[in-house]
C-alpha cells in the first residue's frame, strides 16, 4: 500500500535559524501519526510543509507515491490534505451550517438569481455531523453556542465533506478542558476508522497516546525518531518528551485539571 | 455514542427555543416599531390620518435606504462616516453637471455614480489596504468630501447652493423615476418610498439568500477565519463601501430632483443617523450580526418619532432625548444577544 503522505529527511531554514532537520515520518489510511514536541520543537514548521503554507528546504515529501512541492495551502487542499487550524476557522456568530459551508457554498440558479441552496447546506451539514456523531436538532444555532469540542467536530466534518483523505489537526486539544479534550479524541479516532490519514499535533502524549498509530518525536527541530505504537509505551514517551522531568509533566496535568 | 446524543439533545433543546426569539435581530426593532406607533397614534391626531402616514414616511424613506446599505456594511465589520455627506456630493456632482456643463440629468447622474462608486472603492481599498480602522480612513474621507464641497461650490457658483435644475434636459423623466408622487386614494405618497422598501426587500434578500451575503456576515464576524476557508475579505468589504456610496448616490439622485436645488453641506452629521438605525435595527457594532430588514424598520421608528413629537404639538428638542433612549435599549439587547452566541463552553 502506498503511504498518503510521506516525508523523508525534510529541513526547512528561515535565513540562519534551522527550524527542521532531517524529519521522516508517514501517514497511512486508516492510521493516526501523531507529532509529539514542547514549544518550538519544529511542530507548527513541519505541519506548515504539509499544509502547504511554507516549503521544505531539503528531504522528500511524497503524496499518494508522487513527488509534491506545495506552492499554497490550495494546492495542498486539491490534494486532499485539509488543515483544521487552533482557531477553527470558523465564525461564531454564524450557524453551524452556514459555517460548514462558508467560502463553497451550495447555489441554485444562475447569474444574478444565483442563491444559497439552504434545503441542501442544512441537510448536508447535519447528516455529515451525525455521520461523526455529533446529533445536531437545530443546525441553524450559531457555532458560538456550541462547545469547544463541537466546534472541532464541525471543522474536522467539513474537510472529510469537502474531500479531505488527510486531516491535519493542530493541537486540537490544546484550548480544551479533560471532557472536552476526550470528546476530541473520539472524533479523531472516528475519522481514523473512516479510512482517513491523520496527523495529530500536540505537546500531550496523555492525548495522543489512546488514538495514535505512530509517533514522532521532535526537540529542538530534530527527531527523536518515528515510533510504532508497539515500539514505545506511554512511560517512555513521556519521559522522551519531557527530557525526564516528571515535574513537567505534573505541572502539565496540574493546569489540565485547574482548566 | 448514545451518550454523546443525549447531552447533546438536552442542551439544544432549551437553548432553540429562546434563541428562535433572540436569534432574529430586527425582532427587537419591530416591538419598538409597534410600541412608537401605538404610542403616537394615541397622543397626536394626525399621526394615523392619510396625510399623516404619507409625512412620516416620506422622512423614514430617505433615511432608510442608507440605513439599509449602513447595516450591511456594519455586518461586515466597518463604519463609513462619509456616507452622509456623500449624499451631497452625489446631489452637488449631478446639479453642477446638469445646470453648469449643461449635461443631460440622466448622464449627470451616471457620472455621479461613477464618482460615488469611486470614492467608496478608494475608502474600502484603504480599508483592506491599511488594515486602519474604517472609523478613522472614513472620517478623512468625509473631512475630504466636506471641503470639496464647500470649496467647490463656491468657486463655480460664488455660493453654497447649486439651483437651475428645473430648466435641464432630461429633468422630467428622470424626476418621475427618483422624486415623483403615486396616489393612494387622496393622498399623495413619495416615490422614495417605494425605493426604500425595494432596496431593503433586495438587501434582505443578498444578506441572507445569497453567497455574498454569507460573506458579508463571515467577513464581519471573523474576518481571519473567512480568509482561511477561501473567502475573498478585501473584494466583500470593498464592494459593501460602494454599495453604501451607490445608496448615497440614490438619495442624493432624490433630493436634488425633488428640491431641485443642492447645498454644500447637505447631508453632514447624518452619518450618525444611519448607524443609529442600524443599531436600532439590530446590528452589532462589531460586525457579524445584523438584519436589512430591521435597519429599514430603525428607519421608520426614526420617522415616525420625528413626526409624531411634530404633531403632538411638542418641542422638537424631546427627540433627541428619545433618540438616545431608544439607541441604548437597541445596544443592550444586541450586546445581550453577542454574549449568548459568542460564550465559549469548555
Amino acid at each position: 500500500m502506498t503511504a498518503l503522505i510521506e516525508v523523508t529527511d525534510v529541513g526547512k531554514s528561515y535565513g540562519s535559524v534551522i527550524a527542521l532537520r532531517d524529519v521522516s515520518t508517514v501517514v497511512n489510511a486508516g492510521e493516526v501519526t501523531c507529532v509529539l514536541g514542547d514549544n518550538g520543537a519544529g511542530k507548527s514548521t513541519l505541519i506548515k510543509i504539509l499544509s502547504g503554507v511554507h516549503q521544505h528546504d531539503s528531504g522528500q515529501f511524497f503524496v499518494d507515491g508522487k513527488l509534491v512541492k506545495f506552492g499554497s495551502p490550495r494546492e495542498a487542499l486539491d490534494a486532499g490534505i485539509a488543515t483544521v487550524h487552533q482557531d477553527l476557522a470558523v465564525v461564531p456568530l454564524m450557524s453551524v451550517w452556514r459555517n460548514f459551508f462558508l467560502g463553497s457554498e451550495p447555489t441554485l440558479g444562475f447569474g444574478p438569481l444565483q442563491r444559497l441552496d439552504r434545503r441542501r447546506g442544512r441537510q448536508i451539514a447535519k447528516e455529515s455531523l451525525a455521520d461523526m456523531g455529533i446529533d445536531l436538532r437545530d443546525v441553524e444555532q450559531p457555532v458560538g453556542t456550541l462547545s469547544g469540542g463541537e466546534r472541532q467536530c464541525v471543522a474536522i466534518a467539513r474537510a472529510i465533506y469537502f474531500g479531505a483523505k488527510v486531516i491535519i489537526l493542530d493541537e486540537p486539544t490544546a484550548a480544551l478542558g479533560v471532557k472536552q479534550s476526550g470528546v476530541v479524541l473520539r472524533y479523531v479516532a472516528q475519522a481514523r476508522d473512516r479510512g482517513l490519514g491523520v496527523v495529530l499535533i500536540t505537546h500531550n502524549p496523555r492525548h495522543a497516546y489512546p488514538v495514535g498509530t505512530r509517533f514522532l518525536l521532535l526537540k529542538r527541530g530534530m527527531s527523536l525518531g518515528s515510533f510504532e505504537k508497539s515500539e514505545i509505551s506511554i512511560e517512555e514517551l513521556t519521559r522522551q518528551m519531557a527530557g525526564g522531568a516528571e515535574l513537567e509533566a505534573l505541572e502539565h496535568e496540574l493546569r489540565e485539571v485547574t482548566n | 455514542m448514545t451518550t454523546v446524543e443525549s447531552t447533546v439533545d438536552e442542551r439544544v433543546a432549551p437553548n432553540s427555543l429562546t434563541n428562535r426569539l433572540i436569534v432574529r435581530p430586527e425582532i427587537g426593532a419591530l416591538i419598538g416599531a409597534l410600541v412608537v406607533f401605538v404610542f403616537f397614534s394615541i397622543f397626536a391626531d394626525k399621526f394615523l390620518t392619510m396625510g399623516g402616514v404619507a409625512t412620516w414616511l416620506d422622512d423614514s424613506a430617505t433615511l432608510g435606504i442608507m440605513a439599509v446599505a449602513v447595516a450591511l456594511l456594519m455586518i461586515g465589520g466597518e463604519f463609513d462616516l462619509s456616507a452622509g455627506v456623500m449624499t451631497g456630493s452625489t446631489a452637488l456632482v449631478t446639479a453642477m453637471l446638469a445646470t453648469k456643463a449643461g449635461m443631460n440629468v440622466w448622464l449627470a447622474m451616471l457620472l455621479s455614480l461613477v464618482f460615488a462608486l469611486g470614492v467608496g472603492a478608494l475608502n474600502g481599498w484603504l480599508v483592506v489596504r491599511t488594515g486602519l480602522p474604517s472609523f478613522i480612513v472614513t472620517l478623512g474621507t468625509f473631512l475630504a468630501l466636506q471641503g470639496l464641497n464647500l470649496g467647490i461650490t463656491r468657486l463655480v457658483t460664488n455660493s453654497v447652493q447649486v439651483s437651475g435644475m428645473r430648466r435641464t434636459g432630461g429633468y422630467e423623466s428622470s424626476g418621475f423615476v427618483f422624486a415623483s408622487t403615486f396616489n393612494i386614494g387622496d393622498t399623495a405618497f413619495r416615490i422614495s418610498i417605494i425605493w426604500w422598501i425595494g432596496f431593503a426587500a433586495l438587501a434582505a434578500w443578498i444578506l441572507v439568500r445569497t453567497k455574498f451575503g454569507n460573506w458579508i456576515f463571515a467577513v464581519g464576524g471573523s474576518a481571519p477565519s473567512a480568509r482561511a476557508v477561501g473567502v475573498p475579505v478585501a473584494r466583500t468589504k470593498i464592494l459593501l463601501f460602494m454599495t453604501t456610496a451607490a445608496a448615497a448616490w440614490l438619495v442624493g439622485s432624490i433630493n436634488i430632483l425633488r428640491y431641485t436645488t443642492a447645498q454644500a453641506n447637505e447631508g453632514i452629521g447624518l452619518e450618525f443617523q444611519y448607524i443609529i438605525a442600524a443599531v436600532i435595527g439590530g446590528c452589532l457594532l462589531t460586525g457579524g450580526f445584523g438584519s436589512a430588514v430591521g435597519a429599514a424598520i430603525g428607519a421608520l421608528i426614526f420617522g415616525m418619532a420625528r413626526q409624531g413629537i411634530v404633531f403632538a404639538n411638542w418641542n422638537s428638542d424631546w427627540f433627541m432625548l428619545f433618540l438616545g433612549i431608544m439607541l441604548l435599549a437597541a445596544v443592550l439587547v444586541n450586546n445581550t444577544f453577542r454574549r449568548r452566541a459568542e460564550r465559549v463552553r469548555r
